[in-house]
């Protein structure tokens, strides 16, 4: 089996990060609660990783890291946490449902939503973000990277532009993260969502929140805290604020192993091997013919997602042809980004997504590209 | 690319039923096996239990057996 849907989770982790999970469910008691051996072993293992994950996005403060169960939470809590009826939030066409249906959901209390439009290689400038700022912006909410065209953001430049605005600036990390450096300080990010699951090669179920100096969100639930158990009302203090009941402990541990593991390889050179594989396959594909790719492919400072259609082939056909007489696992379909696939012109069809990680290999790439051959000349003979 | 064939392709109102599709026919050596929903369905992703259609009543009669509801039944060139 080539496993090419690392953008929808990574498959293959560094095998420390299994280990760890192991270790975890064997000897983690619940951490914050009580100061058994065992339940401070958890906070240690939980604290080591909320440094770790303050070291890798530069955030000032490992209690400003709230761990979550995925982006998706992450952004629910920072969309609803931050957000008023009245207020006004700039996105873009680039956004995944994670971040869409939380803002829909709000709009219909009264929030105001401008979406950003891509141009014609499904990019924006921050140039074009500017122009919806109006009185009652409160923040801008983008990615960092296209989950379906790889493109990245200039994240640098929407944080200045929050900062000159006095805007909150929201960010989805979640294709970014473990791949592209990320300073939450430099780049004036108020909230950074990102999940364990995919680049930082940590377990299901694991991701967070980072939180910038001074910024306060209204938790989305609360409850057991570990502290304060006689008061009503649920700590306000970082991160307690935001992780009612037991913690992932056991996912965490995990995570933390994948984020040793991208801490020592350096999102530098992970980037670069994977913008390896991505040249590889992208070259060996773009002339064949009835190959439509999607997205900028001008540079080589994108993450390593191709997507692509075959002729007017049904994504879904292509996808399961290439599973099943091949071994190449790929995501066909829509990929929750709705609006995007709407600026691709590509709502009918769907698309095919390969992405690539560190523990992909050229072979592996040459394999997918004999594949596409094979479904594309068949046809002619 | 592969011709198309007919086939029968039941869609469920949520992956839970998709899921158990596959364990009941499975456990019945009823054929078949889940395909991506075809986008000439819906664009909207998902999964769905196709088979050959002359198994047809095979496959609705364990769906019936097992409580599980398809939300449409197809009978499509995929």
């Amino acid at each position: 089996m080539i496993y090419f849907d690392n953008a929808a989770t990574t498959l293959q982790k560094p095998k420390e990060v299994a280990e760890a999970v192991y270790e975890a469910i064997r000897h983690l008691g619940n951490s914050g609660r009580g100061a058994s051996s065992v339940s401070l072993q958890a906070s240690r293992v939980i604290y080591d990783t909320r440094v770790n994950i303050a070291d890798l996005f530069h955030c000032s403060d490992p209690s400003r890291v709230a761990f979550t169960s995925n982006s998706t939470e992450s952004l629910n809590i920072a969309i609803k946490g931050l957000l008023e009826p009245g207020d006004h939030v700039i996105t873009t066409v680039l956004e995944h449902n994670s971040v869409l249906r939380p803002l829909y959901q709000l709009e219909r209390e009264g929030l105001e939503v401008s979406i950003v439009p891509c141009r014609e290689n499904g990019r924006f400038e921050v140039t074009d973000m500017e122009r919806y700022i109006q009185k009652n912006t409160k923040a801008i909410i983008c990615t960092h990277v296209s989950n379906l065209t790889g493109n990245k953001i200039d994240i640098h430049a929407v944080g200045q532009l929050c900062h000159e605005n006095g805007l909150l600036f929201v960010l989805d990390a979640s294709q970014s993260a473990g791949v592209f450096p990320i300073h939450m300080e430099n780049d004036f990010i108020s909230a950074l969502c990102f999940t364990g699951h995919k680049s930082l090669y940590g377990p299901q179920g694991t991701g967070g929140i980072c939180l910038g100096d001074k910024i306060t969100v209204r938790p989305l639930k609360v409850g057991g805290s570990g502290i304060m158990t006689f008061e009503k009302v649920h700590p306000n203090v970082m991160p307690t604020a935001l992780e009612a009941g037991t913690l992932n402990g056991h996912g965490i541990a995990g995570l933390n192993a994948g984020l040793r593991y991208v801490l020592e390889q350096g999102c530098d050179q992970i980037h670069r091997y994977e913008v390896a594989l991505m040249k590889q396959f992208y070259d060996g594909i773009k002339e064949l013919p009835g190959i439509k790719i999607y997205g900028d492919f001008s540079g080589w400072d994108r993450a390593a997602i191709v997507t692509l259609n075959i002729a007017d082939y049904d994504s879904a056909q292509v996808s399961d042809e290439l599973n099943q007489r091949f071994g190449i696992e790929t995501r066909a379909g829509g990929h929750c980004a709705p609006l995007m696939h709407q600026a691709l012109g590509t709502e009918n069809q769907g698309a095919v997504r390969f992405s690539f990680s560190n523990f992909n290999t050229a072979e592996e790439i040459t394999a997918g590209i004999e594949a596409i051959k094979t479904l594309i000349y068949e046809d002619m003979e | 690319m592969r011709k198309k064939q007919r086939k029968l392709v039941i869609t469920f109102e949520s992956t839970v039923g998709a899921m158990a599709a596959e364990k009941y026919c499975k456990e019945q050596n009823v054929p078949g096996r889940l395909i991506p929903v075809p986008t000439q369905i819906t664009a909207g992703c998902g999964l769905a239990w196709a088979a050959n259609p002359e198994a047809r009543e095979r496959v609705l009669s364990v769906l019936k057996q097992n409580a599980i509801n398809p939300e449409r039944i197809y009978e499509i060139m995929v």
